[in-house]
């Protein structure tokens, strides 16, 4: 039997179920690294969560009489992973459920599945529980044992002399949360992205680069096992580039800027738009972390700006062929 | 290297035929002229069943200005005139002739070995007789082209060597062994429009052929030959003009506003047997080819041949096949059998297998944006895609869906495997009925 359809009769080989799977393999390293630095908790929570979001997927696509897809499944297992990635190892098992559930449940469905939410549904999983939970969430645990607190809370109240070295903020034996504390690590697997080209570069160097000129000006404090300038001061002050690899390596901004900020449902979809998305992600992200009142900024900076993507979307339209350099002439050429 | 926005690499596959000279495909017993081989009018039938036709003779004569001639592929006699399949899946009218097997020559047509002296308009009336469209796939008369307005002046005659889809090879072989005969048809072509030179452009992975034509252009003046990136739809007009003369056209002008005339490869040669030779388009190199294929080549096939009977000369067909598409994977159509006759638009008999086929679907969009941003015509391809699955004509116009080229791009790179270039028609044919009833209304 010949079938017969439209062309194009080939296509490239990525497609959504391939592409999730990607994310989900340049995450294992990070994952594994929370392993070394927290214990099997990270894994375990992970575990739990993946099952906790395919089970809320697979009953909520059945309710809807949707059918389950490979891209539906893969996409709850990545919104499942990264949830639990911004968690402390210290919550209980029970709590990165409630995420999982209210991620996919809310932040997914409630939108109208895949391809329609407005907000990064892990981010989504995530606040609810920071509003909710607020003492377990902020609760962290250093590799070495002893709960603690992570640098960027020792940033917030300009314990200077107490944030670790920037070979331990980049290594990521630092405290935080399960999957945010190695960027190196995070790097890796966003490179692994890059030239999957599952991901391209707008977002997260807009994003990051954004964070390090607002740092830059605004939040110049380093100090401490960096064994750099000692200019404590937070908020305005002179230029202190110290300020920028810290700000950098501390906290879930990689997490957020590479992983996050790069989720193709709640972005913009021109690289103009991504570029204008990842500035503000990074502005708001520095706003909150100088200015606000809690020592990080990525979730609410990623989910603020999750609502300007309509907007953004609109003043970013593709350029038409042909709408400019119109009969530019060559004829002597 | 100057080229376009957007566009895809799909593998190439040209290895499976691009070292293959063009062979003669054995004459058919029976050949098949079906009467609209061309966009405009069809052609009206000249000939009666029973009548006698010699090679070459016209069977058919053209339905409008912008249509052609059709002549006939092999002597012989006229079986019928009936409903035959054609590619597009409709029965259409074709001239069946019976082969006598002596190919005995009509003559209608005088050889002009010294053009240069002949005017203008008996070249152009030359190159209509011959009944000469483009044979690059889009199959618009030729003659058409080389009849600009006077207001529009032509500077560059672009010759399309780019051949930018995947498993075709038929213009990269008559680029390697007429290049000669391409660039004097490209000389005639510059001479009916009027132009000061001749650019061919060539994708850069076919330097092979960069080098013949380059070599056999040496002595000749104002003949550029440009090695354009390899990228699919690097062969489509707009997208060609771009690269090569800088000018970025919409796709509602046509070339001629940038003073520009583009032929196909394929198309100069016709022209020149036509020319030089007094022979009238009634034959065309086809690559027969694709994993479907047991021994693929590269054919010159007389019109109206059937596909079968080509796949047969190929080495017949594997057990698996899935899809015979009539053109390349990109914009080629897909065919419910291959008893259809080959047609001046004829570039290539592809066959797929059926576990490469492709199936799109109406999955949700991923918002991903990778249509729009590999969309050559700078489409804002999703949201467009959107509008029309909502039925949401009128955004999907304003969004300029009429521009879409349909080159298949958005639907390659989709990994929602959204139908994107479907959804792309959908919205231009509904665009253009919704505008036709206005101008009815008004
Ligand atoms: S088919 Fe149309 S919309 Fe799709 S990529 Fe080509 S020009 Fe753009
Ligand atoms: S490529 Fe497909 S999934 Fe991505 S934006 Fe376009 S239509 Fe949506």
């Amino acid at each position: 039997m010949l079938s017969v359809s439209s062309s194009p009769h080939v296509r490239a080989r990525e497609d959504a179920g391939r592409i999730m799977r990607d994310v989900i393999i340049a995450l294992v390293p990070a994952l594994v690294a929370s392993y070394f630095f927290f214990g099997i908790a990270g894994i375990m929570l992970t575990a739990i969560a993946c099952i906790a979001a395919l089970a809320t997927e697979i009953a909520l696509l059945a309710w809807r009489g949707r059918k389950v897809d490979h891209a539906a499944v893969y996409s709850a297992l990545v919104t499942a992973v990264l949830m639990t990635f911004c968690v402390s190892p210290l919550v209980p098992w029970w709590m990165v459920v409630v995420g999982a559930v209210v991620a996919i449940g809310i932040g997914k469905h409630a939108f109208g599945g895949l391809g329609h939410n407005i907000f990064n549904p892990a981010l989504v999983g995530r606040a609810f529980l920071m509003s909710a939970y607020m003492v377990p969430m902020t609760t962290w645990k250093l590799p070495d044992g002893i709960s603690g607190a992570t640098p960027l809370a020792h940033m917030k109240i300009g314990a200077y002399d107490k944030l670790p070295s920037l070979w331990h903020l980049a290594l990521g034996d630092i405290g935080g949360c399960i999957g945010e504390t190695s960027a190196i690590l995070l790097l890796a697997g966003a490179a692994y992205l890059l030239v999957r080209r599952v991901i391209t570069w707008h977002v997260p160097v807009a994003y990051l680069g954004a964070l390090a000129v607002f740092v830059w000006i605004f939040g110049g404090t380093t100090k401490g096992g960096a064994g750099l300038d000692v200019h404590v001061f937070n908020g305005l002050g002179p230029m202190n580039l110290g300020a920028i690899p810290v700000h950098l390596l501390a906290g879930g901004v990689i997490l957020g800027a590479c992983f996050m900020a790069t989720d193709y449902v709640s972005s913009p979809m021109t690289p103009k738009g991504m570029i204008i998305f990842g500035v503000g992600c990074g502005i708001l992200t520095g706003v909150i972390r100088i200015f606000g009142g809690y020592p990080e900024g990525t979730s609410y900076a990623i989910l603020l700006m999750n609502m300007t993507v309509p907007l953004i979307d609109r003043a970013t339209m593709p350029r038409l062929f042909g709408a400019r350099r119109l009969m530019k002439k060559k004829g002597a050429a | 290297m100057i080229t376009f926005r957007g566009g895809v690499h799909p593998p190439a596959h040209k290895g499976l035929t691009d070292e293959l000279a063009l062979d003669d495909a054995a004459p058919p017993a029976v050949v098949r002229v079906p009467l609209q081989q061309h966009i405009g009018a069809p052609a009206k039938p000249v000939v009666e069943k029973g009548a006698a036709v010699k090679l070459g003779q016209t069977i058919a004569e053209p339905g409008g200005f912008v249509s052609v001639p059709h002549h006939a592929p092999v002597s012989g006699t006229v079986k019928a005139i009936k409903e035959y399949p054609h590619a597009s899946g409709r029965a259409l009218l074709a001239i069946e002739i019976e082969n006598d097997g002596q190919d005995t020559p009509a003559d209608e047509l005088e050889p002009m070995p010294d053009w240069r002296a002949v005017p203008v308009e008996a070249l152009r009336d030359r190159v209509r007789a011959a009944g000469i469209v483009g044979l690059g796939g889009a199959a618009f008369p030729t003659h058409v082209k080389l009849s600009p307005p006077k207001d529009k002046p032509i500077h560059t005659v672009i010759i399309n060597g780019a051949e930018c889809e995947p498993y075709l090879t038929c213009d990269y072989r008559l680029m390697i062994e007429t290049p000669d005969a391409v660039l004097v048809g490209a000389d005639i072509v510059r001479r009916c429009v009027g132009a000061e030179r001749v650019i061919v452009g060539i994708e850069d992975n076919k330097p092979r052929a960069v080098e013949m034509m380059e070599r056999n252009a040496r002595d000749l003046d104002k003949v550029e030959i440009a090695a354009v990136h390899t990228k699919y739809p690097q062969g489509s007009e707009l997208q060609l003009i771009r690269a090569v003369a800088g000018a970025e056209l919409p796709k509602s002008k046509l070339p001629m506003e940038a003073g520009v005339v583009v032929q196909n490869v394929g198309t100069a040669l016709a022209i020149y047997e036509a020319v030089v030779g007094g022979k009238p388009l009634v034959d065309r190199a086809v690559t027969v080819t694709g994993p479907g294929v047991v021994s693929p080549r590269n054919l010159r096939v007389r019109l109206g041949t059937l596909c079968n009977e080509l796949i047969e000369q190929a080495g017949g067909m594997t057990p698996d096949v899935g899809r015979v598409i009539m053109g390349g994977p990109m914009m080629g159509l897909a065919m419910p059998g291959a008893d259809v006759p080959c047609m001046k638009s004829t570039s290539g008999l592809l066959l797929l297998l059926r576990h490469d086929l492709v199936s799109y679907e109406l999955n949700p969009c991923i918002r991903c944006g990778k249509c729009e941003t590999h969309c050559p015509a700078g489409l804002a391809t999703a949201r467009i895609g959107l509008a029309v699955e909502l039925g949401n004509i009128e955004r999907a116009e304003a969004l300029a869906v009429l521009e879409c080229i349909e080159c298949g791009c958005c639907s390659y790179v989709c990994p929602a495997r959204r139908p994107m270039t479907q959804l792309m028609r959908v919205g231009k044919s509904k665009v253009l009925k919704e505008r036709a009833r206005r101008k009815i209304g008004a």
